[in-house]
């Protein structure tokens, strides 16, 4: 018996690796599968507020990057990475930030430049500099303004409160003065992209991607808090809490505070970093919505803050531990 | 009132899987097989035989003289003869010279001079009798012990840290050595605390581990020079930088000396070892190894003479269930993974692990996607992501100015990271090729 437990030793070699010997659960795609979760109802919620249409445009996005992906993949000779997630997540996000009336080959170029422009020719994961999704948004925004501006909800919409809304977006009224109905806007009954009207269900994802720790509290809460500080100096209206809140409810601020600013790649690693780049975001975010030509500012202010993070790391490396740091 | 528990920033929580192993209790084990003694199994200049091939040895009869300042001399461990000193292969890979000994099986000893009350001993005496019984720091790292006690600025030194975090996962011997051997742990503390009269000694223990904290807080009740501190179980907390911040709220870094925060750090077994060479003047030829791990039958914690060959005591310790696909030598975090199990233990093998699933040599990296978990579980803060770039770049010059030379190397970041990349591991090589090159240009500076 103890012969044969000895040959067991030596019959094989043993396997020899540095150390740490042993590795934590989680891994790239659990990560990934998570922002799918927390980000699914308020797609879903966009789907019964726009109809099978949005469904179609959400699926052909998420198709487009998959299978664009791919395409790179093999044009590239990188390794396969569809079982990653994050084709997902970028069509994801790409489709939820589309209206649900554009062509139905717009979602399909915007994955096309998502993920051969924006992704594969800066090296593919984790190497892109901006975030894909919303570099393939503001390219279809700026080629094809008509469309990707056109709120009309489809005629097959499964509820037909979005449609009594008079006018284009909730934000668009704000910014011409009118009054919205905020309660509207929060649940997300209203004009907009597939994905951005619901406030309370993309704050329930943020708040779902918190507690299981996929992302930190840093950017989105310095992001909003500096952005409503803005808004309330700035705004024209005093310290008026409900054009605040009309502000933080509508347009896509929401999905872009919780899911887009937090995207790892395309924000600093350091939490100083991480704080600097929020606040930001948030002041650009302010500049652009009051006094921007669009009322929307969201995506080209987190584009721009995607672009400053080198720098905005190498101005906050923390100091090592027993280097003057804090403890 | 509720007590205070200390810690630090960043760290892990791997499984702890202590309980295979936690309630055997130490068995003495007399080795069957020969004996080998690497001649460097410490930190310093390696130790210089004083046998000769063919000699005859008892155990607790040196064999090898230390070879410097800072090293330490070698014992027999059982009585036998010694048969040549040639290259083998030893716990890191290395191959280096060592004495192999033949056991008689008569386990012969040297009379040991009869106890003495360390109260009667002067400092010169006291530091004399732990150099000469070869004590090196038992926790791991082998720094000649006697050398520690000698800083710069005795008068500048506060605290003896006694270190029982054992914040490694699987291992059990300080815990086991802790509740079964506490006065020796006691004792040798207070003649540490002897040589400095104004410090204070406090037993550092995990909250994994509160019946040692019991313990010891009962039977150091009235020893106002010792306190016992319980920490919060996270690893790397057995780390020097980090018990000496968790305790005392001072940092050091990788240019410093736990002197220079007015410490100094010693594991439990290493405090038992300074006892028994002052006491008894008995040297350093035993230690505690606890054999663990899933593949493994019987899991224990094994007194167990240096020198005796790995093999020998999985064998002890039941035999293996199966074929197992990786055999550690040390806690899982930080050990050194063997390709062949004939191997010596040393002065400094704590933990012989047998793993029956390799679940990290194979796995499938994917890009780095910037996730930061790295950074938070640091307890150097430092940015793991970015440091393995650069020494993927082999960037020296970033890798310096973003504090790489701190890396304590514990391995959180590899644990923790979700894109499976091997982080430690990089830094590790890159710090080693920068640390080479100081080398080189110091030695090209000093002609």
């Amino acid at each position: 018996m103890a012969d044969n437990k000895k040959t067991a030793v030596n019959k094989r070699l043993l396997h020899v690796s540095a150390s740490p010997h042993v590795r934590a659960k989680a891994d790239s795609v659990y990560l990934m599968r998570m922002v799918v979760f927390a980000l699914l109802p308020a797609a879903i919620f966009g789907v019964v507020n726009f109809g099978p249409r949005a469904l179609v445009i959400l699926l052909l996005s998420v198709a487009s990057c998959c299978g664009f992906e791919a395409l790179t993949n093999r044009w590239f000779k990188r390794p396969p990475s569809l079982r990653d997630y994050s084709a997902v997540v970028t069509g994801l996000l790409l489709g939820m930030n589309l209206p649900a009336s554009v062509p139905f080959w717009m979602p399909v170029l915007g994955g096309a430049f998502a993920m051969i422009i924006v992704k594969a020719l800066f090296g593919g994961l984790g190497e892109n500099i901006m975030n894909p999704a919303l570099g393939a948004r503001c390219f279809l925004l700026i080629s094809f303004a008509g469309s990707m501006c056109n709120f009309d909800v489809p005629k097959m919409a499964f509820l037909r409160t979005a449609d009594t809304v008079s006018g284009a977006t909730p934000l668009a009224a704000v910014k011409a003065g009118e009054q919205i109905d905020l309660l509207a806007s929060f649940i997300g009954n209203t004009k907009g992209t597939i994905g951005e009207t619901s406030a309370l269900l993309l704050l329930l994802g943020g708040l779902f991607l918190l507690v299981y720790k996929i992302i930190d509290w840093h950017i989105p809460v310095t992001y909003l808090a500096a952005f409503s500080v803005f808004v309330l100096i700035f705004g024209g209206h005093g310290f008026d809490l409900y054009y605040l809140a009309c502000e933080l409810c509508s347009g896509g601020l929401m999905l872009g505070a919780w899911f887009m600013a937090t995207d790892y790649v395309t924000s600093p690693i350091t939490p100083t970093g991480r704080v600097v780049y929020g606040i930001f975001l948030g002041i650009l975010t302010g500049i652009f919505r009051l006094f921007g030509a669009s009322a929307e500012g969201v995506s080209y202010a987190i584009i721009f803050g995607n672009l400053l993070v080198p720098l905005i790391e190498r101005m906050t490396i923390r100091k090592a531990f027993g280097r003057g740091g804090r403890a | 009132m509720k007590k205070e528990k200390f810690t630090f920033h960043g760290g892990v929580h791997p499984r702890g899987k202590k309980e295979l192993s936690k309630n055997q209790a130490i068995r003495l084990y007399q080795p069957m097989g020969d004996l080998l003694y690497p001649l460097a199994q410490h930190i310093g200049a390696p130790a210089v035989p004083c046998v000769e091939k063919g000699e005859h040895v008892l155990a607790g009869q040196k064999i090898a003289e230390a070879g410097g300042f800072v090293s330490a001399p070698i014992y027999a461990s059982v009585s036998g003869t010694i048969t040549g000193i040639a290259d083998h292969l030893t716990i890191t890979g290395a191959v280096v010279q060592a004495i192999e000994l033949q056991n008689d099986h008569e386990y012969k000893s040297v009379e040991y001079p009869e106890a003495v009350d360390p109260a009667t001993l002067d400092r010169d005496e006291i530091l004399n009798r732990i150099g000469e019984a070869g004590v090196v720091g038992m926790g791991g790292a082998g720094f000649p012990t006697k050398v520690k006690l000698m800083p710069k600025e005795p008068e500048k030194i506060e605290y003896i840290l006694v270190n029982g975090a054992e914040c490694e996962p699987y291992l059990t011997s300080d815990y086991r050595l802790m509740l079964e051997r506490p006065m020796e742990i006691i004792n040798g503390l207070k003649i540490v605390l002897q040589l400095f009269p104004h410090a204070k000694g406090c037993i550092c223990i995990e909250d994994n581990k509160m019946d040692c904290v019991r313990l010891m807080e009962k039977l150091t009740a009235d020893e106002p020079q010792i306190e016992v501190k319980t920490l919060v179980a996270k690893y790397p907390q057995g780390g020097e930088r980090f018990l000496i911040m968790a305790v005392t709220g001072k940092q050091i870094n990788a240019s410093q000396l736990p002197a220079d925060a007015g410490c100094i750090v010693n594991n439990v077994e290493t405090m038992t070892a300074i006892y028994e060479a002052v006491v008894h003047q008995k040297p350093v030829i035993h230690r505690i190894v606890t054999i663990t791990g899933d593949a493994i039958n019987n899991p224990c914690n094994l007194d167990v003479p240096c020198g005796t060959m790995m093999d020998e005591l999985i064998e002890v310790a039941g035999g293996l269930n199966c074929e197992p696909q990786k055999i550690v030598s040390g806690g899982p975090m930080m050990g050194f993974s063997l390709f062949d199990t004939h191997i010596p233990t040393t002065k400094t093998s704590n933990c012989i692990l047998c793993k029956k699933k390799d679940t990290v040599t194979a796995v499938h990296q994917m890009p780095c996607v910037n996730c930061g978990r790295c950074m938070s579980v640091c307890p150097e803060k430092l940015i793991p992501a970015r440091l393995a770039r650069f020494a993927e770049h082999h960037d020296a010059r970033n890798f310096e100015k973003w504090f790489g030379m701190e890396c304590v190397e514990c391995g959180c970041c590899t644990f923790i990271c979700p894109s499976k990349r091997l982080l430690a591991q990089s830094i590790k090589s890159m710090r080693q090729s920068i640390l080479a090159e100081r080398r080189r240009q110091n030695a090209k500076g000093g002609k």
